[in-house]
């Protein structure tokens, strides 16, 4: 730090000598150090950090950077079939065009005004989806569907003043530890078994365990291991008929093809919108919608921010602002529903975009792709010798389980052998599922040719024989 | 100084629904292959008719250059701060975000990175998350980052789990009820706690504008489970005492949390180990550079001391014999708090940022900040109505929490209507988070990124706005003029026979025409 040589980054104009010490003249003290005369010498930190030396100009940060980054290889560069929570889909150009525009990038809380267009562009987000779920009422994005889930129970809770949900035990199990610890406190989470031969869920322990002490149950459809749960309407009845409330939790890129939720009976949906335009990003691209009618019960129990459209002065002017704001902890702090915050608007706006080219045919017509794409798939991997898939007599969406366990091989060791092969196969399950050991799950989307699946299925072949 | 004739674009575009035309296209979908369709038919037969969608949705027909046209004028409609002097969103920290971090998160090897992809694929990826919790590790003195929390508050609500958690362990979870904030530390401070079944215990300021330390000292007891604060709180002063709160928390067997959501006054100057903390966390789209995007994704990139390492969510990053690896099996994890890892993206610029400017200029960057900011309290008490509550005389750290209270005893114009006005120089100014402790209040942060002479710009408008509101209030009242929309007829967001948070609900509530 004694170096004497003044330091000028190019993030930093006022590091300029000059600069600084005019500064320092107008406040009218004499060095910098001087204001920090409120942090007494016991708090300073006067030790030297062992941070590497800086890579000050550009190309050499950038050379660095992607050196580290070349020790990755992407989905770009192997045939993967990974889904999961994240899921690879064709991400539009205009989608990218969009979310890195300088404006939306780096715009964070303006007023409606000067921001009009950050309020107008998640106002239309809101209704885009609110057209694909055929719900009155959308939310601003939270951070991910495990949030957007855990919330939902927590406002079937607030909705209903009870105290304990049930939970389907085919749940995505970074969905149920993230539920249980933001339930942790006040609400208990209880499972639901599912069916070992259909995965859906069996109705004689949901109708043994919903009592009146049971706010809500929730449950997934696509289900996280891929199957269609088929019962909705019969599990939405046993809810109903004990005043409780359903839940469910939907993969928005099926709907252009699969009934939405409350057509079922749903009264509160939810889900994850990364597949709606937005890269992998190594996990990073998660964004949770929340999805309800517009009854003023459910509205003023949105922890999150509520965008909506109202007139201005000017005659035929659109405006957009806050809807109840009074019910959120920027309103009045632990008073508030949960708390909001910074989440994830950003892929919000992009996932408005990717409605809006899609449009009512070209979501039909993916869903329906991916429909195909993936039967085939289950099927070429079914012929296998010694290999099940699906392992549910279900239908499914883009994913399924493969059971191999019956090839005497572990999916650690199909994986491994698979990855020679310049293939990322199917998640193991057995970890998070024990009754799955031996168990994949495997996502076939509009990404994947038949060439690719074809390419799949031959290399799956050699592995299990 | 003078201020330029700016004007926001105001294109008049339309609700996207209404741009809608039958049969046009966005982007097609690529066709499915015929031996696919031989194989499997039509796809949808294998759903039972219940599942099936009878009516598409809803959604509008645009061609694809309408859809960018729209949202490009959208983007125009925002005042991102890559377009203007950002200073007037205090406690956002809303700094220069480099384009070359983008453009790095950019890339494929990044972008296109499944979180479940075998370890050995990903190296890349996890080395730049250990890093980066390491670089966390040396400006903060504490001993493991987790980079989970998607943002501040979720940030919180970690901290909040672990003291429930660490207080569970001991066996004191059931006694111990109650979390301690203070009124000038960010809602989410309360809220989070609350969310996990606290009672929360605010302390309000002293006269000072510095947290009552004699109030807390009475508040704290056995039902004490921890405390949530931050320092310098959004007034900017900096709590010389803030060793002695921890202390006291300690001692009533509590744990300290510190919010440093906001570091960039302090980096390198003071840190959260000295001041007595067993947890903290940096939001990396504030102090690290990574951009806001108009609210997320982000990132709250948790901190904790050693004795609460095994608390942290899972899995952390090791490093054993030169490979990278996930770690899942902590003893005492509270679990998860988001899905995966948290936002690579948002890590990754953060590591970029610090590879960067290294120590020095780290602590440059808070030392400019900490410049910027007291040059601008100079200027600020100067204009005529405003005023900087609590603290006379003394310096503050990255940010002051003005009033305007003089202004509209005087005059009548309110923080509201000023911030409407700057919106006519093409700049914000954000008021204060509720509740208004300070009357008609108004923040800024000018952090590091700006130069002098925009900053002195941004001033101008302040005064320009100031002789206004003494001359000719009822210009700074009709303000908006030069933005995008005028004055917002707020009696459509509380009523909910009015409300419409859709445009389904717009058209089932009010018909077609505005």
């Amino acid at each position: 730090m004694s170096d004497d040589k003044p330091f000028i980054h190019p993030y930093i104009p006022n590091s300029l000598p000059e600069v600084k010490e005019q500064m320092l003249k107008e406040i009218g003290v004499r060095s910098l150090d001087e204001l920090y005369a409120d942090i007494p010498e016991r708090l300073r930190f006067r030790g030297r950090m062992d941070l590497p030396e800086p890579l000050t100009s550009e190309a050499a940060l950038k050379r660095h950077v992607e050196t580290i980054l070349g020790r990755n290889r992407s989905c770009a560069e192997a045939l993967s079939f990974l889904g999961g929570g994240c899921w690879p889909h064709y991400v539009p150009a205009v989608c990218d065009e969009i979310n890195r525009r300088s404006e939306f990038l780096t715009a964070y809380a303006g007023e409606p005004y000067e921001d009009h267009g950050r309020f107008q562009a998640l106002f239309e987000y809101e209704s885009l989806m609110a057209e694909l779920v055929d719900m009155d009422v959308v939310n601003v994005p939270t951070f991910d569907w495990c949030q957007a889930a855990s919330t939902s129970v927590r406002m079937a809770g607030r909705i209903t003043k009870r105290a304990e949900a049930l939970v389907v035990d085919t749940i995505g199990p970074d969905r149920l530890r993230v539920m249980e610890n933001y339930c942790r406190g006040v609400m208990s989470l209880a499972p639901v078994r599912h069916d070992p031969v259909t995965g859906g869920m069996d109705l004689e322990d949901l109708a043994a365990k919903f009592t009146d002490n049971t706010a809500a149950v929730y449950f997934e459809n696509p289900s996280y291991l891929g199957f269609l749960e088929t019962q909705g309407q019969r599990i939405a009845g046993i809810a109903h008929a004990r005043g409780g409330l359903c839940v469910v939790g939907v993969d928005p890129i099926s709907l252009g093809i699969l009934a939405p939720p409350g057509h079922y009976g749903a009264d509160i949906v939810c889900g994850d919108i990364q597949p709606l335009g937005i890269h992998m990003n190594f996990g990073g691209g998660q964004g949770g919608f929340i999805a309800t009618r517009d009854e003023q019960r459910f509205v003023m129990e949105y922890p999150s921010r509520l965008f909506g459209i109202a007139k201005t002065a000017v005659e035929g002017e659109w405006g957009f602002g806050d809807v109840a704001y009074d019910r959120t902890s920027f309103g009045v702090r632990e008073q508030g529903k949960e708390f909001v915050g910074t989440a994830a608007a950003l892929w919000g706006i992009t996932a408005g975009v990717y409605l809006a080219l899609m449009g009512p045919q070209g979501m039909r017509e993916l869903g329906q792709h991916i429909l195909q794409k993936s039967q085939y798939a289950a099927k070429a991997i079914a012929r296998l010798p010694g290999v099940k898939a699906p392992r549910f007599q279900s239908p499914h969406f883009k994913e399924f389980v493969v059971d191999f366990s019956a090839t005497g091989k572990t999916a650690v060791d199909i994986n491994r052998a698979l990855l020679g092969r310049g293939i990322f196969g199917g998640k193991d399950l057995g970890p998070d599922f024990p009754g799955l050991a031996g168990c994949a799950l495997y996502c076939v989307t509009e990404v994947h040719t038949k060439a690719d699946i074809d390419a799949l299925a031959a290399a799956l072949g050699e592995v299990v024989r | 100084m003078k201020l330029r004739a700016f004007h926001q674009a105001k294109w008049d575009e339309e609700v996207i629904f209404e741009l809608s035309e039958k049969g046009e296209r966005g982007i097609l979908v690529p066709p499915v292959e015929k031996g696919i369709e031989d194989e499997v038919g039509d796809g949808i037969s294998a759903l039972p008719v219940s599942l099936r969608r009878q009516a598409p949705p809803a959604l509008p027909e645009i061609s694809q250059m309408r859809v960018l046209k729209h949202y490009l004028r959208l983007s125009q409609h925002t005042l991102g701060a890559d377009l203007n002097v950002d200073i007037g969103q205090g406690t956002c920290t809303v700094k220069y975000n480099p384009k070359i971090n983008d453009i790095l998160a950019a890339s494929p090897k990044a972008a296109e990175l499944h979180p479940l992809q075998d370890e050995s694929t990903v190296q890349g990826a996890l080395e730049i998350m250990y890093r980066t919790d390491l670089f966390l590790r040396e400006l903060s003195g504490l001993d493991r980052f987790s980079f989970q929390p998607a943002s501040g508050s979720a940030a919180i609500l970690a901290m909040a789990s672990i003291i429930q958690a660490w207080h569970e362990s001991r066996g004191e979870g059931a006694s111990r009820d109650e979390v301690m904030t203070t009124i000038f530390s960010h809602p989410s401070d309360a809220a989070a706690a609350a969310v996990k079944g606290y009672k929360v215990v605010t302390i309000h300021q002293t006269e000072d504008g510095l947290p009552d330390i004699e109030a807390l000292k009475r508040a704290v007891s056995e039902r004490t489970a921890g405390l949530l604060i931050t320092n310098p709180e959004d007034t900017g002063i900096f709590n010389p005492q803030i060793d002695e709160i921890t202390g006291i928390v300690n001692a009533a067997g509590g744990l300290c949390g510190y919010d440093q959501a906001n570091a960039n006054g302090i980096l390198g100057v003071t840190r959260a180990r000295e001041a007595g903390f067993d947890m903290c966390f940096f939001n990396l789209h504030k102090t690290f550079g990574t951009p806001h995007g108009c609210g997320g994704p982000a990132c709250g990139a948790l901190g904790v001391s050693r004795s609460l390492s095994e608390f942290l969510p899972v899995p952390v990053v090791d490093l054993q014999g030169g490979t990278y690896t996930l770690r899942s099996d902590l003893k005492n994890t509270i679990g998860k708090v988001r899905s995966f890892y948290g936002v690579f993206p948002a890590i990754l610029r953060a590591y970029a940022w610090i590879m960067s400017l290294g120590e020095r200029g780290l602590r440059e960057a808070a030392n400019v900040a900490v410049l910027n900011n007291n040059y601008i309290l100079e200027k600020v008490k100067k204009i005529r109505g405003a005023s900087a509550p609590f603290a006379p005389g003394r310096h503050r750290i990255e940010q002051v929490r003005y009033s305007w209270e003089k202004m509209t005893k005087e005059t009548g114009v309110t923080t509201e209507d000023v911030a409407l006005r700057m919106a006519d120089f093409g700049f914000h100014l954000w008021s204060s988070h509720h509740p208004f402790i300070v009357p008609e209040p108004f923040t800024i942060e000018p952090t590091e990124s700006y130069s002098k002479a925009e900053i002195d710009e941004y001033l101008a408008a302040l005064n320009k706005i100031s002789g206004e509101a003494y001359e000719d209030p009822a210009k700074v009242k009709g303000a908006p003029y030069r933005s995008v929309v005028h004055r917002i007829d707020q009696a459509w967001f509380d009523d909910p026979a009015k409300w419409a948070i859709t445009w389904r609900s717009y058209l089932k509530k009010h018909g077609k025409s505005v």
